[in-house]
Protein backbone atom coordinates (compact mmCIF):
# COMPACT_ATOMS: atom_id res chain seq x y z
CA UNK A 1 0.00 0.00 0.00
CA UNK A 2 1.16 3.62 -0.75
CA UNK A 3 0.33 6.50 1.61
CA UNK A 4 0.57 10.00 0.82
CA UNK A 5 1.98 12.32 4.11
CA UNK A 6 0.28 15.69 3.97
CA UNK A 7 1.90 17.96 5.43
CA UNK A 8 -0.34 20.76 7.33
CA UNK A 9 0.97 23.60 9.12
CA UNK A 10 0.03 27.69 9.71
CA UNK A 11 2.22 28.72 7.19
CA UNK A 12 2.55 32.77 8.98
CA UNK A 13 4.10 30.18 11.93
CA UNK A 14 6.59 28.89 9.37
CA UNK A 15 7.49 31.42 7.32
CA UNK A 16 8.46 33.47 10.60
CA UNK A 17 11.28 31.63 10.63
CA UNK A 18 14.75 32.62 10.23
CA UNK A 19 16.55 31.31 7.07
CA UNK A 20 18.43 29.32 9.67
CA UNK A 21 15.39 27.65 11.32
CA UNK A 22 13.93 26.53 8.33
CA UNK A 23 17.41 24.93 7.36
CA UNK A 24 17.76 23.65 10.49
CA UNK A 25 14.21 21.89 9.79
CA UNK A 26 15.26 20.87 6.14
CA UNK A 27 18.46 19.28 6.79
CA UNK A 28 16.85 17.07 10.09
CA UNK A 29 13.84 16.29 7.28
CA UNK A 30 16.77 14.98 4.87
CA UNK A 31 18.00 12.37 7.09
CA UNK A 32 14.42 11.09 7.50
CA UNK A 33 14.38 11.41 3.49
CA UNK A 34 17.83 9.29 3.11
CA UNK A 35 16.95 6.83 4.93
CA UNK A 36 13.20 6.14 3.18
CA UNK A 37 15.40 6.83 -0.42
CA UNK A 38 17.75 3.53 0.80
CA UNK A 39 14.79 1.47 1.86
CA UNK A 40 13.35 2.73 -1.99
CA UNK A 41 10.38 3.40 -0.18
CA UNK A 42 10.45 7.18 -1.31
CA UNK A 43 8.06 8.68 -3.25
CA UNK A 44 7.89 12.22 -5.21
CA UNK A 45 8.80 14.99 -2.42
CA UNK A 46 7.10 18.88 -2.76
CA UNK A 47 7.51 21.83 -1.32
CA UNK A 48 4.24 23.89 -2.11
CA UNK A 49 4.54 27.69 -2.41
CA UNK A 50 2.54 29.47 -0.06
CA UNK A 51 -1.44 29.61 -0.29
CA UNK A 52 -1.13 33.40 -1.39
CA UNK A 53 0.49 32.31 -4.70
CA UNK A 54 -2.45 29.82 -5.09
CA UNK A 55 -5.71 29.93 -7.47
CA UNK A 56 -9.19 28.25 -6.96
CA UNK A 57 -11.13 27.04 -9.75
CA UNK A 58 -14.40 26.40 -8.23
CA UNK A 59 -16.32 23.54 -10.40
CA UNK A 60 -19.02 23.89 -8.81
CA UNK A 61 -20.66 26.36 -11.42
CA UNK A 62 -20.92 26.38 -14.86
CA UNK A 63 -18.47 27.66 -16.42
CA UNK A 64 -16.07 26.91 -13.08
CA UNK A 65 -14.97 30.08 -11.63
CA UNK A 66 -11.94 31.33 -10.80
CA UNK A 67 -10.92 32.83 -7.67
CA UNK A 68 -7.39 34.13 -5.98
CA UNK A 69 -6.29 32.50 -3.29
CA UNK A 70 -6.53 29.07 -1.65
CA UNK A 71 -9.20 26.61 -1.42
CA UNK A 72 -10.89 27.82 2.17
CA UNK A 73 -14.03 25.21 2.93
CA UNK A 74 -14.36 23.13 5.38
CA UNK A 75 -17.21 21.09 4.63
CA UNK A 76 -14.95 19.28 1.59
CA UNK A 77 -11.85 17.02 1.81
CA UNK A 78 -8.68 16.84 -0.08
CA UNK A 79 -9.10 13.66 -1.90
CA UNK A 80 -6.21 13.79 -4.52
CA UNK A 81 -3.55 15.66 -6.32
CA UNK A 82 -1.67 16.05 -9.76
CA UNK A 83 1.13 17.60 -10.39
CA UNK A 84 1.62 18.62 -14.19
CA UNK A 85 4.22 20.74 -15.96
CA UNK A 86 2.80 23.89 -16.79
CA UNK A 87 4.31 26.94 -18.21
CA UNK A 88 2.46 29.27 -16.65
CA UNK A 89 -0.69 29.78 -14.39
CA UNK A 90 -2.93 30.05 -18.00
CA UNK A 91 -1.80 26.66 -18.73
CA UNK A 92 -2.37 25.39 -15.59
CA UNK A 93 -6.05 26.94 -15.10
CA UNK A 94 -6.77 25.00 -18.88
CA UNK A 95 -5.53 22.25 -17.72
CA UNK A 96 -7.95 22.22 -14.56
CA UNK A 97 -10.68 23.79 -16.90
CA UNK A 98 -9.93 19.93 -18.87
CA UNK A 99 -9.90 17.98 -16.23
CA UNK A 100 -13.24 19.71 -14.46
CA UNK A 101 -15.13 19.28 -17.71
CA UNK A 102 -14.15 15.31 -17.21
CA UNK A 103 -15.26 15.64 -13.21
CA UNK A 104 -17.50 18.52 -11.72
CA UNK A 105 -18.15 19.39 -8.48
CA UNK A 106 -15.96 20.68 -5.53
CA UNK A 107 -12.26 22.38 -6.68
CA UNK A 108 -9.55 22.39 -7.44
CA UNK A 109 -6.29 24.51 -5.83
CA UNK A 110 -3.79 25.30 -8.28
CA UNK A 111 -0.97 26.04 -6.38
CA UNK A 112 2.83 26.45 -7.27
CA UNK A 113 5.31 24.00 -6.47
CA UNK A 114 8.40 25.65 -4.96
CA UNK A 115 10.83 22.57 -4.37
CA UNK A 116 10.11 19.14 -5.85
CA UNK A 117 12.19 15.67 -5.72
CA UNK A 118 10.88 13.15 -8.41
CA UNK A 119 11.98 10.18 -6.26
CA UNK A 120 12.79 12.20 -3.14
CA UNK A 121 16.89 12.18 -3.99
CA UNK A 122 17.32 14.62 -6.83
CA UNK A 123 15.84 17.71 -6.18
CA UNK A 124 14.54 20.26 -8.73
CA UNK A 125 13.39 23.49 -8.64
CA UNK A 126 9.55 23.64 -9.25
CA UNK A 127 9.67 27.07 -11.23
CA UNK A 128 11.40 26.73 -14.97
CA UNK A 129 12.87 30.47 -14.92
CA UNK B 1 13.80 23.59 16.99
CA UNK B 2 13.34 24.37 20.73
CA UNK B 3 9.97 25.44 22.22
CA UNK B 4 10.66 29.36 22.73
CA UNK B 5 12.22 29.60 18.89
CA UNK B 6 8.61 28.31 17.82
CA UNK B 7 6.67 30.32 20.72
CA UNK B 8 8.72 33.18 19.17
CA UNK B 9 7.96 32.46 15.96
CA UNK B 10 4.45 32.25 16.60
CA UNK B 11 4.11 35.40 18.30
CA UNK B 12 5.83 37.25 15.73
CA UNK B 13 3.43 35.93 13.73
CA UNK B 14 0.27 36.60 15.44
CA UNK B 15 1.43 40.10 16.14
CA UNK B 16 0.10 42.35 13.71
CA UNK B 17 -3.31 40.45 14.36
CA UNK B 18 -3.28 40.67 17.71
CA UNK B 19 -2.42 44.45 18.38
CA UNK B 20 -4.98 45.61 15.93
CA UNK B 21 -7.32 43.67 17.42
CA UNK B 22 -6.40 45.16 21.09
CA UNK B 23 -6.05 48.63 19.34
CA UNK B 24 -9.75 48.30 17.90
CA UNK B 25 -10.45 47.40 21.76
CA UNK B 26 -8.47 49.79 23.74
CA UNK B 27 -8.66 52.68 21.22
CA UNK B 28 -5.05 53.50 22.55
CA UNK B 29 -2.05 52.90 20.94
CA UNK B 30 -0.02 52.23 24.12
CA UNK B 31 -2.59 50.72 26.12
CA UNK B 32 -2.94 47.48 23.22
CA UNK B 33 0.47 47.57 22.59
CA UNK B 34 1.26 46.91 26.60
CA UNK B 35 -1.33 44.62 26.87
CA UNK B 36 -0.07 42.23 23.83
CA UNK B 37 2.74 42.64 25.67
CA UNK B 38 1.61 41.43 28.67
CA UNK B 39 0.06 38.51 26.98
CA UNK B 40 3.38 37.73 25.43
CA UNK B 41 5.07 37.14 28.55
CA UNK B 42 1.81 35.26 29.79
CA UNK B 43 2.12 32.95 26.90
CA UNK B 44 6.08 32.37 27.61
CA UNK B 45 5.22 31.10 30.69
CA UNK B 46 2.46 29.09 30.43
CA UNK B 47 2.38 27.53 26.75
CA UNK B 48 5.60 25.88 27.37
CA UNK B 49 4.26 23.54 29.87
CA UNK B 50 0.50 23.33 28.58
CA UNK B 51 1.40 23.52 24.83
CA UNK B 52 0.78 26.48 22.32
CA UNK B 53 -3.29 26.75 21.62
CA UNK B 54 -4.64 26.54 18.46
CA UNK B 55 -5.37 29.87 17.69
CA UNK B 56 -2.44 31.95 18.49
CA UNK B 57 -3.68 35.05 17.85
CA UNK B 58 -6.99 34.87 19.24
CA UNK B 59 -5.30 33.59 22.70
CA UNK B 60 -3.14 36.56 22.66
CA UNK B 61 -6.09 38.90 21.91
CA UNK B 62 -7.91 37.38 24.92
CA UNK B 63 -5.20 37.74 27.46
CA UNK B 64 -4.07 40.99 26.86
CA UNK B 65 -7.28 42.04 26.90
CA UNK B 66 -8.22 40.44 30.35
CA UNK B 67 -4.80 41.50 31.36
CA UNK B 68 -5.49 45.19 30.91
CA UNK B 69 -8.69 44.71 32.01
CA UNK B 70 -7.16 43.58 35.47
CA UNK B 71 -4.85 46.24 35.47
CA UNK B 72 -7.52 48.69 35.27
CA UNK B 73 -9.41 46.83 38.50
CA UNK B 74 -6.38 46.29 40.16
CA UNK B 75 -6.38 49.86 40.55
CA UNK B 76 -8.80 50.89 41.17
CA UNK B 77 -9.87 47.65 43.60
CA UNK B 78 -6.37 46.09 44.52
CA UNK B 79 -7.76 42.62 43.50
CA UNK B 80 -4.81 39.82 42.55
CA UNK B 81 -4.55 39.14 39.32
CA UNK B 82 -5.82 35.19 38.47
CA UNK B 83 -3.37 32.60 38.45
CA UNK B 84 -1.58 31.92 34.99
CA UNK B 85 -2.30 28.40 34.80
CA UNK B 86 -6.66 29.54 34.80
CA UNK B 87 -5.71 31.86 32.38
CA UNK B 88 -4.51 29.16 29.59
CA UNK B 89 -7.61 27.09 30.06
CA UNK B 90 -9.39 29.23 27.81
CA UNK B 91 -10.49 26.33 24.87
CA UNK B 92 -14.11 27.56 25.11
CA UNK B 93 -13.29 31.63 25.70
CA UNK B 94 -10.36 31.17 22.91
CA UNK B 95 -12.47 29.65 20.52
CA UNK B 96 -15.79 31.73 21.05
CA UNK B 97 -13.01 35.14 20.55
CA UNK B 98 -11.62 33.52 17.43
CA UNK B 99 -15.61 33.47 15.72
CA UNK B 100 -16.35 36.69 16.59
CA UNK B 101 -13.48 37.97 14.86
CA UNK B 102 -14.19 37.19 11.45
CA UNK B 103 -12.04 37.61 8.59
CA UNK B 104 -13.22 41.12 7.60
CA UNK B 105 -12.75 42.22 11.06
CA UNK B 106 -9.12 40.91 11.21
CA UNK B 107 -8.57 42.84 7.53
CA UNK B 108 -9.79 45.98 8.69
CA UNK B 109 -8.02 45.91 11.85
CA UNK B 110 -4.54 44.95 10.83
CA UNK B 111 -5.36 47.72 7.91
CA UNK B 112 -6.24 50.17 10.37
CA UNK B 113 -2.58 49.63 12.26
CA UNK B 114 -1.18 50.04 9.54
CA UNK B 115 -2.53 52.97 8.11
CA UNK B 116 -2.16 54.77 11.23
CA UNK B 117 1.11 54.28 10.96
CA UNK B 118 1.50 56.17 7.22
CA UNK B 119 0.02 59.58 8.58
CA UNK B 120 0.66 62.44 6.52
CA UNK B 121 2.59 64.62 9.33
CA UNK B 122 5.07 62.30 9.37
CA UNK B 123 8.25 62.35 7.17
CA UNK B 124 8.29 58.51 5.38
CA UNK B 125 11.49 57.78 7.76
CA UNK B 126 9.32 57.82 10.44
CA UNK B 127 6.61 56.03 9.53
CA UNK B 128 8.56 53.31 8.35
CA UNK B 129 10.00 53.26 12.08
CA UNK B 130 6.79 53.60 13.94
CA UNK B 131 5.59 50.83 11.51
CA UNK B 132 8.47 48.23 12.33
CA UNK B 133 8.30 48.71 15.90
CA UNK B 134 4.24 48.77 16.24
CA UNK B 135 3.38 46.44 13.38
CA UNK B 136 6.61 44.25 13.11
CA UNK B 137 7.42 44.65 16.83
CA UNK B 138 10.92 44.72 16.12
CA UNK B 139 13.17 46.57 19.16
CA UNK B 140 14.15 49.83 19.18
CA UNK B 141 17.82 48.16 19.11
CA UNK B 142 17.14 46.70 15.83
CA UNK B 143 15.18 49.04 13.94
CA UNK B 144 18.17 51.68 15.04
CA UNK B 145 20.93 48.99 13.73
CA UNK B 146 18.68 49.06 10.43
CA UNK B 147 18.47 52.57 10.27
CA UNK B 148 22.12 53.09 11.12
CA UNK B 149 21.39 55.53 14.39
CA UNK B 150 21.87 55.14 17.58
CA UNK B 151 19.60 53.50 19.96
CA UNK B 152 18.70 56.70 21.42
CA UNK B 153 17.88 58.65 18.93
CA UNK B 154 16.07 56.14 17.26
CA UNK B 155 14.04 55.85 20.68
CA UNK B 156 13.06 59.41 20.55
CA UNK B 157 12.28 59.60 16.39
CA UNK B 158 9.69 57.02 17.68
CA UNK B 159 8.02 58.22 20.93
CA UNK B 160 7.97 61.62 18.77
CA UNK B 161 6.19 59.51 15.75
CA UNK B 162 3.55 58.05 18.65
CA UNK B 163 2.64 61.45 20.25
CA UNK B 164 1.50 62.68 16.69
CA UNK B 165 -0.26 59.59 15.86
CA UNK B 166 -1.78 59.73 19.51
CA UNK B 167 -2.97 63.05 19.08
CA UNK B 168 -4.31 62.46 15.59
CA UNK B 169 -7.61 60.70 14.89
CA UNK B 170 -7.68 57.13 14.39
CA UNK B 171 -10.45 56.46 11.79
CA UNK B 172 -12.34 53.33 13.91
CA UNK B 173 -15.76 53.30 12.38
CA UNK B 174 -15.64 50.21 9.40
CA UNK B 175 -13.95 51.64 6.57
CA UNK B 176 -15.96 51.85 2.97
CA UNK B 177 -14.78 50.28 -0.13
CA UNK B 178 -13.19 53.76 -1.51
CA UNK B 179 -11.07 54.26 1.92
CA UNK B 180 -10.21 50.69 1.82
CA UNK B 181 -8.71 51.21 -1.49
CA UNK B 182 -7.16 54.57 -0.57
CA UNK B 183 -5.60 52.96 2.58
CA UNK B 184 -4.59 50.00 1.28
CA UNK B 185 -2.65 51.93 -1.85
CA UNK B 186 -0.92 54.12 1.00
CA UNK B 187 0.19 50.98 3.23
CA UNK B 188 1.32 49.23 0.29
CA UNK B 189 3.89 52.44 -0.40
CA UNK B 190 4.79 52.34 2.73
CA UNK B 191 5.75 48.90 2.96
CA UNK B 192 7.51 49.79 -0.55
CA UNK B 193 9.61 51.89 1.46
CA UNK B 194 10.67 49.57 3.77
CA UNK B 195 12.09 47.66 1.40
CA UNK B 196 14.06 50.21 -0.14
CA UNK B 197 15.33 51.19 3.29
CA UNK B 198 16.70 47.70 3.50
CA UNK B 199 17.61 47.26 -0.57
CA UNK B 200 19.09 50.76 -1.22
CA UNK B 201 22.17 49.82 1.50
CA UNK B 202 25.50 49.85 0.24
CA UNK B 203 28.12 46.40 0.54
CA UNK B 204 29.53 47.37 3.97
CA UNK B 205 25.71 47.66 5.48
CA UNK B 206 23.61 45.63 3.76
CA UNK B 207 24.07 42.31 5.83
CA UNK B 208 22.81 44.88 8.68
CA UNK B 209 20.08 46.37 6.54
CA UNK B 210 19.03 42.76 5.27
CA UNK B 211 15.95 42.00 7.95
CA UNK B 212 14.05 45.30 6.16
CA UNK B 213 13.73 43.64 3.52
CA UNK B 214 12.35 40.72 4.92
CA UNK B 215 10.00 42.89 6.93
CA UNK B 216 8.65 44.05 4.22
CA UNK B 217 7.75 40.77 2.18
CA UNK B 218 6.45 39.74 5.46
CA UNK B 219 4.25 42.24 5.62
CA UNK B 220 3.04 42.40 1.64
CA UNK B 221 2.61 38.75 2.41
CA UNK B 222 0.50 39.95 5.16
CA UNK B 223 -1.84 42.50 2.99
CA UNK B 224 -2.05 39.64 0.14
CA UNK B 225 -3.47 37.31 2.58
CA UNK B 226 -6.12 39.99 3.55
CA UNK B 227 -6.46 41.43 -0.24
CA UNK B 228 -6.23 38.15 -2.16
CA UNK B 229 -8.04 39.92 -5.45
CA UNK B 230 -6.01 42.65 -5.28
CA UNK B 231 -3.22 42.37 -8.60
CA UNK B 232 -1.35 45.62 -6.93
CA UNK B 233 -0.67 43.82 -4.12
CA UNK B 234 0.02 40.36 -5.79
CA UNK B 235 2.66 42.99 -7.81
CA UNK B 236 4.37 44.32 -4.92
CA UNK B 237 4.85 41.29 -2.97
CA UNK B 238 6.29 39.59 -6.37
CA UNK B 239 8.52 42.62 -7.23
CA UNK B 240 9.65 42.62 -3.27
CA UNK B 241 10.70 39.28 -3.77
CA UNK B 242 12.38 38.82 -7.58
CA UNK B 243 14.15 42.50 -6.27
CA UNK B 244 15.32 40.59 -3.31
CA UNK B 245 16.49 37.20 -4.71
CA UNK B 246 19.07 38.95 -5.94
CA UNK B 247 20.57 40.30 -3.01
CA UNK B 248 23.70 37.43 -2.37
CA UNK B 249 25.04 38.35 -5.88
CA UNK B 250 24.56 42.18 -5.85
CA UNK B 251 27.76 42.97 -3.90
CA UNK B 252 31.07 41.24 -3.96
CA UNK B 253 33.57 39.85 -1.27
CA UNK B 254 34.72 43.35 -0.69
CA UNK B 255 31.48 45.01 -0.87
CA UNK B 256 31.93 46.49 -4.16
CA UNK B 257 28.49 46.57 -5.97
CA UNK B 258 28.02 43.97 -9.11
CA UNK B 259 25.94 45.34 -11.30
CA UNK B 260 22.99 43.08 -12.67
CA UNK B 261 24.73 42.18 -16.28
CA UNK B 262 27.96 40.94 -14.10
CA UNK B 263 26.54 39.42 -11.31
CA UNK B 264 27.08 35.30 -10.51
CA UNK B 265 23.30 33.95 -11.26
CA UNK B 266 24.00 30.73 -9.57
CA UNK B 267 23.69 33.30 -6.43
CA UNK B 268 20.23 34.28 -7.15
CA UNK B 269 17.52 32.43 -4.74
CA UNK B 270 15.59 29.79 -6.61
CA UNK B 271 12.80 29.74 -4.24
CA UNK B 272 12.37 33.36 -4.07
CA UNK B 273 11.97 33.73 -8.21
CA UNK B 274 9.97 31.19 -8.51
CA UNK B 275 6.70 32.76 -5.97
CA UNK B 276 7.65 36.19 -7.76
CA UNK B 277 6.99 34.02 -10.81
CA UNK B 278 4.01 32.66 -9.99
CA UNK B 279 2.58 35.77 -8.18
CA UNK B 280 3.24 38.19 -11.34
CA UNK B 281 1.34 35.40 -13.27
CA UNK B 282 -1.57 35.18 -11.36
CA UNK B 283 -1.62 39.06 -11.09
CA UNK B 284 -1.49 39.28 -14.91
CA UNK B 285 -5.09 37.46 -15.11
CA UNK B 286 -6.49 40.32 -13.96
CA UNK B 287 -5.73 42.92 -16.61
CA UNK B 288 -5.46 45.43 -14.11
CA UNK B 289 -1.73 46.60 -14.47
CA UNK B 290 -0.42 49.02 -11.76
CA UNK B 291 3.32 50.22 -11.35
CA UNK B 292 3.77 47.42 -9.02
CA UNK B 293 2.93 45.21 -11.20
CA UNK B 294 5.09 46.39 -14.46
CA UNK B 295 8.05 46.77 -11.93
CA UNK B 296 7.55 43.23 -10.97
CA UNK B 297 7.39 41.93 -14.77
CA UNK B 298 10.58 43.42 -16.04
CA UNK B 299 12.22 42.17 -12.39
CA UNK B 300 10.62 38.37 -13.62
CA UNK B 301 11.84 39.19 -17.47
CA UNK B 302 15.71 39.71 -15.95
CA UNK B 303 15.42 36.40 -13.40
CA UNK B 304 13.81 34.23 -16.13
CA UNK B 305 17.29 35.13 -18.24
CA UNK B 306 19.96 32.53 -17.16
CA UNK B 307 22.72 34.44 -18.87
CA UNK B 308 22.52 38.54 -19.63
CA UNK B 309 22.73 37.71 -23.43
CA UNK B 310 19.24 36.16 -23.09
CA UNK B 311 17.76 39.05 -21.57
CA UNK B 312 13.85 40.08 -23.06
CA UNK B 313 15.02 43.63 -23.93
CA UNK B 314 12.23 44.53 -25.79
CA UNK B 315 9.72 43.50 -23.52
CA UNK B 316 11.46 45.31 -20.99
CA UNK B 317 11.59 48.05 -23.40
CA UNK B 318 7.77 47.74 -23.59
CA UNK B 319 7.36 47.57 -20.21
CA UNK B 320 9.13 50.61 -19.49
CA UNK B 321 6.79 52.22 -21.67
CA UNK B 322 3.75 50.92 -20.11
CA UNK B 323 5.26 52.11 -16.65
CA UNK B 324 6.06 55.78 -17.97
CA UNK B 325 2.23 55.86 -18.95
CA UNK B 326 0.79 54.83 -15.60
CA UNK B 327 3.21 56.64 -13.24
CA UNK B 328 5.38 59.14 -15.51
CA UNK B 329 9.20 60.20 -13.95
CA UNK B 330 12.42 61.02 -15.18
CA UNK B 331 13.51 57.95 -13.43
CA UNK B 332 11.91 55.75 -14.96
CA UNK B 333 12.55 57.20 -18.42
CA UNK B 334 16.03 56.86 -17.61
CA UNK B 335 15.66 53.25 -16.88
CA UNK B 336 13.95 52.86 -20.52
CA UNK B 337 17.11 54.39 -21.56
CA UNK B 338 19.13 51.60 -20.87
CA UNK B 339 16.74 49.08 -21.83
CA UNK B 340 16.68 51.27 -25.44
CA UNK B 341 20.62 50.94 -25.61
CA UNK B 342 20.73 47.08 -25.73
CA UNK B 343 17.90 47.19 -28.58
CA UNK B 344 19.21 50.28 -30.82
CA UNK B 345 22.32 51.33 -29.91
CA UNK B 346 23.97 54.09 -27.11
CA UNK B 347 23.23 56.61 -29.66
CA UNK B 348 19.36 56.54 -29.44
CA UNK B 349 19.68 55.92 -25.72
CA UNK B 350 22.03 58.82 -25.30
CA UNK B 351 19.22 60.97 -26.97
CA UNK B 352 16.63 59.88 -24.91
CA UNK B 353 19.17 61.08 -21.60
CA UNK B 354 19.54 64.96 -22.97
CA UNK B 355 15.49 66.11 -22.18
CA UNK B 356 15.81 64.61 -18.61
CA UNK B 357 19.04 66.82 -18.13
CA UNK B 358 17.20 69.27 -15.89
CA UNK B 359 15.00 67.12 -13.71
CA UNK B 360 18.08 63.95 -12.81
CA UNK B 361 21.18 66.88 -13.18
CA UNK B 362 21.88 66.03 -9.44
CA UNK B 363 21.03 62.19 -9.46
CA UNK B 364 24.34 60.23 -9.18
CA UNK B 365 22.86 57.23 -11.81
CA UNK B 366 21.79 59.68 -14.52
CA UNK B 367 25.45 60.76 -14.64
CA UNK B 368 26.83 56.98 -14.18
CA UNK B 369 24.47 56.20 -17.10
CA UNK B 370 25.41 58.85 -19.49
CA UNK B 371 28.96 58.31 -18.78
CA UNK B 372 29.03 54.56 -19.74
CA UNK B 373 26.70 55.68 -22.78
CA UNK B 374 29.54 57.83 -24.16
CA UNK B 375 32.30 55.24 -23.29
CA UNK B 376 30.26 52.90 -25.63
CA UNK B 377 30.71 55.45 -28.41
CA UNK B 378 34.50 56.20 -27.58
CA UNK B 379 33.82 59.93 -26.79
CA UNK B 380 35.56 58.93 -24.05
CA UNK B 381 36.47 62.89 -22.81
CA UNK B 382 32.96 63.86 -22.39
CA UNK B 383 32.11 60.26 -20.97
CA UNK B 384 35.43 60.69 -17.78
CA UNK B 385 33.00 64.15 -17.17
CA UNK B 386 29.86 62.17 -16.90
CA UNK B 387 32.12 59.77 -14.27
CA UNK B 388 33.51 62.56 -12.56
CA UNK B 389 29.91 64.12 -11.84
CA UNK B 390 28.90 61.08 -11.00
CA UNK B 391 31.33 59.93 -8.56
CA UNK B 392 30.78 63.70 -6.69
CA UNK B 393 27.05 62.81 -6.21
CA UNK B 394 27.59 58.94 -4.97
CA UNK B 395 25.51 58.57 -1.69
CA UNK B 396 27.42 55.75 -0.67
CA UNK B 397 31.37 54.81 -1.16
CA UNK B 398 30.70 52.06 -2.90
CA UNK B 399 28.71 54.05 -5.05
CA UNK B 400 31.72 55.84 -6.20
CA UNK B 401 33.83 53.39 -6.14
CA UNK B 402 32.22 51.63 -8.75
CA UNK B 403 32.13 54.71 -11.18
CA UNK B 404 35.71 54.97 -10.43
CA UNK B 405 36.24 51.20 -11.89
CA UNK B 406 34.51 52.07 -14.82
CA UNK B 407 37.16 55.45 -15.18
CA UNK B 408 39.85 52.84 -14.37
CA UNK B 409 38.52 51.24 -17.86
CA UNK B 410 38.35 54.09 -19.46
CA UNK B 411 41.94 54.92 -18.96
CA UNK B 412 43.05 51.79 -20.30
CA UNK B 413 41.81 52.17 -23.00
CA UNK B 414 42.27 55.12 -23.92
CA UNK B 415 46.16 54.31 -22.93
CA UNK B 416 45.86 51.12 -25.44
CA UNK B 417 44.45 53.75 -27.96
CA UNK B 418 47.68 56.01 -28.02
CA UNK B 419 50.07 52.69 -27.78
CA UNK B 420 48.44 51.39 -31.11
Amino acid sequence: MQYAILCYHQEDVVGAWSKEQDDAVMAKLLVVQDKLVKQGRLGPVARLLPTTAATTLRKDSEPPLVIDGPFAETKEQLLGFYIVDCTSLDQALETARELASANPGGSYEIRPIGYFAPNGRSPTSGATP
Amino acid sequence: MTDLAWIDAALTAARPQAVAALLRYFRNLDTAEEAFQNACLRALSTWPKNGPPRDAAAWLIFVGRNAALDDVRRTKKQTPLPDDAVLSDLDDAESAVAERLDNADYRDDILRLLFICVHPDLPSTQQVAVALRIVSGLTVKQIARAFLVSESAMEQRITRAKARIADADVPFETPGAPERAERLAAVAAMVYLIFNEGYSASGETAGQRAPLCEEAIRLARLLLRLFPAEPEIMGLTALLLLQHSRSDARFDAAGQIVLLNDQDRTKWNTKQIAEGIALIDKAMRHRRPGPYQVQAAIAALHARAARPEDTDWNEIDLLYQTLERLQPSPVVTLNRAVAVSKLKGPEAALAMLEPLAARLGSYFHFHGVKGAFLQQLGRNQEAQSAFDQAIALANTAAEATHIRQHLDKLREECAKKRSS
